[in-house]
């Protein structure tokens, strides 16, 4: 599994001055964890941005236990991952000061950091400085000041209190003075079957003049939950991030484990995972192309979409024990084997089901009301996508491609020819066309990856690795891409898990989206990004 | 139009018995019957997903599509908590959705019926109990009548759950 060390980053990095120093206890070698000095962290950011580099994700980790020295403060590093379309990823690391923990903040040159650098505050009471927005956003006004839930000395085991004095504290809305302009606030509690989350908006008449999002209600504690936990323990927890990407989240964690630990998965448990992997795909975009017709009062098609996903979940029920697929991965491999009948059956169904998905795109694309409804509805531009580096079917329809399918082409998919639909236009109709185009690409894969199944076992044998290590995975899940970072403390126990959910990057491209469309299409272009709000919020 | 009557007719009816035996249809007239008596035909459901990960939720749209399709029965899903007859929360009760779970359930009118969907509100899940960010099971928040268990439960389940708890 381990290619040849990566240096391209650190390459680049010095010619700009920036001295980086390689970690030999991070793997993989073909992403590899720089570190560099704190002072240079905003810097190396505004060359990274320079390079044509994607922010990833941006987070920090205290150190492990096994990693204190005696007498000393537990250092408390921040992290940076970067991707580049052909050079694949690379992390930097720096180590903030331990009696006063401040980092210069990135946003300016990523505007998608600003709100992990948020959590970062609200989790490790660091000190971001410059950032344009240093509101708390996962900690709620009501938890008490002193309450950080990442830092080891936090008690992390007992339900939180509220702090009685902060129970009416308001979130710092975006305020509206305008005495044309009016208020609706929505949520938590939405009026539909889906996950909670508050947003404001301002509206002059009919249209949306700013859309603020207030996320972090179902915050559970997922990264403080992880801590402790073995790898295959902590596989049942990070294949519940997110219920309807659970193969996604699974396989990312179960990925970076085996990066951490150096272990190859046999071939035949890859193409398992890559099948799994593309149903997951097929399945959300049918039923999320259902929604979003139901939405614009297109009932047949929510009809038609929601039968097809039930055949999906049954098969899935029969072959890999679990209807959306849960806990079919183990760290090393797989749960289930396919034996031929179930391949033919998963084959059929594959077929029937895109034979059935063209028919009804056909009278989805014929049908004047529905048209009217998707056409130039949610537009976010191409310069506004590439600007907060929007992933999956979000970025594709907006002219910004990132596939971790192509880019870093783990198995299987690095013996496939991966086509991606390219949208431009960034519309509800383009969402729509990428979706469509997507379950058709991804229908095809699970065919070829099922003709050319490899023989052999499924499972490679665990063998956690030493305290220190860690393991960074990158994988194309159905929403895009999926980042996890994990870091294996003393006992085989995971010591630190960090996980970012597509979600927390596309959820900003909503709030221009929404932008000048009328507050009845809301719902619409909302349920045409499905972000994730378990994922944003962990 | 013709070509969506054509999908329409080539379908067919495919809504079936939930559980493919004789119990489901018992089930399911038991159901009918006791929503027809207590709660005239129609029984509201507001759903509060107070934490979990979206897999309950994935369930639910799937008792509401054809082939189990519940409002059959007379259930619906209703968009405010002022006309529902029951509550149906899933996940683990996190300390950010604590506040909104109780005003939901204050908002309803009697019976307040409750209705705790999924193993997070069991025993809080693969999250656990012992979290900072989780302020407790659904029942250590606001009085629940019904546990179904699952994780996520199965449409099936949760329409079986549904009846057990009228039927109480």
């Amino acid at each position: 599994m381990s290619l040849l060390s990566n240096t391209w980053f650190a390459e680049r990095l010095g010619d700009h001055g920036i001295h980086s120093e390689y970690l030999e206890d991070h793997h993989p070698a073909h992403m590899p964890c720089l570190e560099i000095r704190r002072l240079d962290w905003a810097h190396a950011a505004e060359e990274a941005k320079r390079l044509g580099m994607r922010l990833v994700a941006i987070w920090a980790a205290e150190a492990g236990k096994h990693d204190v020295k005696a007498g000393k403060r537990r250092a408390l590093y921040t992290y940076m991952a970067l991707a580049h379309p052909e050079h694949r990823h690379a992390l930097l690391r720096t180590e903030l000061r331990g009696d006063n923990p401040q980092i210069h903040s990135i946003s300016q040159h990523y505007i998608a950091a600003y709100r992990m650098e948020r959590t970062m505050q609200d989790m490790f009471d660091i000190d971001v400085m410059d950032t344009p927005d240093n509101r708390p956003w996962l900690k709620h006004e009501h938890w008490p000041e002193s309450a950080y839930g990442l830092l080891h000395t936090f008690d992390s085991k007992t339900p939180l209190q509220s702090d009685p004095e902060r129970l009416d504290v308001d979130y710092d809305y975006v305020p509206c003075d305008s005495e044309c302009a009016y208020e609706i606030s929505v949520g938590p509690v939405h009026a539909g079957i889906i996950e909670p989350g508050h947003f404001r908006f301002h509206a002059v008449g009919e249209k949306i003049l700013n859309m603020e999002e207030r996320l972090g209600y179902v915050h559970k504690g997922i990264e403080r939950a992880m801590k402790g936990r073995t790898a295959s323990d902590g596989l049942k927890l990070a294949a519940r991030v997110s219920g309807d990407a659970t193969v996604g989240h699974a396989w990312s964690f179960a990925q970076a484990c085996e990066y951490a630990a150096d272990i190859n998965i046999p071939a035949r448990a890859s193409y398992i995972r890559g099948v799994l992997c593309e149903r997951e795909r097929i399945a959300n975009h049918i039923g999320d192309i259902g929604a979003i017709c139901n939405d614009a009062a297109f009932a047949f098609m929510h009809g038609q979409c929601a039968r097809l996903r039930e055949d999906m979940a049954r098969l899935h029920k029969e072959a890999f024990g679990h209807r959306l697929l849960m806990d079919s991965l183990v760290i090393g491999g797989v749960a289930h084997d396919i034996d031929d009948a179930t391949c033919q059956k998963i084959m059929q169904q594959t077929l029937d089901i895109a034979e059935e998905v063209e028919r009804l795109r056909d009278i989805y694309a014929d049908t004047a009301s529905i048209q009217q409804r998707v056409i130039g509805a949610g537009i976010v531009s191409i310069e506004d996508a590439k600007d907060i580096g929007l992933l999956g079917f979000v970025g594709r329809a907006s002219g910004h491609y990132p596939d971790e399918r192509i880019e870093e082409a783990y198995a299987p998919y690095d013996a496939l020819n991966i086509t991606i639909p390219t949208g431009k236009l960034g519309g509800v109709s383009t969402r729509v066309w990428v979706r469509f185009e997507e379950i058709a690409n991804a229908s095809r894969i699970i065919i070829q990856l099922l003709e050319q199944l490899p023989k052999g076992n499924i499972q490679t044998p665990w063998t956690a690795p030493e305290a220190g290590m860690s393991g960074f995975a990158s994988i194309e899940s159905w929403r895009g891409e999926i980042a996890a970072w994990v870091r294996f403390g003393v006992d085989e126990k995971i010591d630190r898990y960090f996980v970012r959910d597509p979600s927390a990057i596309n959820w900003l491209g909503l709030e221009l989206a929404v932008r000048t469309v009328p507050v009845p299409d809301f719902p619409l272009v909302n349920k045409s990004f499905n972000c994730s709000y378990a994922g944003n919020d962990l | 139009m013709l070509r969506i009557l054509h999908q329409i007719f080539k379908v067919g009816t495919i809504t079936e018995p939930l559980v493919p035996s004789e119990a489901f249809e018992v089930v399911g007239a038991k159901l009918q019957n006791t929503i027809k008596q207590r709660f005239r035909g129609s029984l509201a459901i507001r759903l509060v997903d107070a934490g979990s990960c979206n897999g309950c939720e994935l369930e639910i749209h799937a008792a509401n599509n054809a082939y189990y399709d519940i409002e059959r029965f007379g259930i619906h899903f209703t968009a405010s908590p002022r006309f529902a007859d029951m509550l149906l929360v899933t996940g683990p009760v996190s300390i950010n959705m604590k506040k909104a779970l109780e005003m939901t359930y204050n908002a309803m009118p009697t019976p307040k019926l409750v209705i705790a969907m999924g193993d997070c509100t069991i025993n809080c899940g693969v999250f656990g109990q012992d979290n900072y960010a989780i302020a407790g099971k659904v029942e250590d928040i606001i009085p629940v009548d019904a546990v179904i268990a699952g994780c996520p439960p199965s449409p099936s389940d949760l329409i079986q759950g549904i009846l057990a708890t009228l039927t109480v």
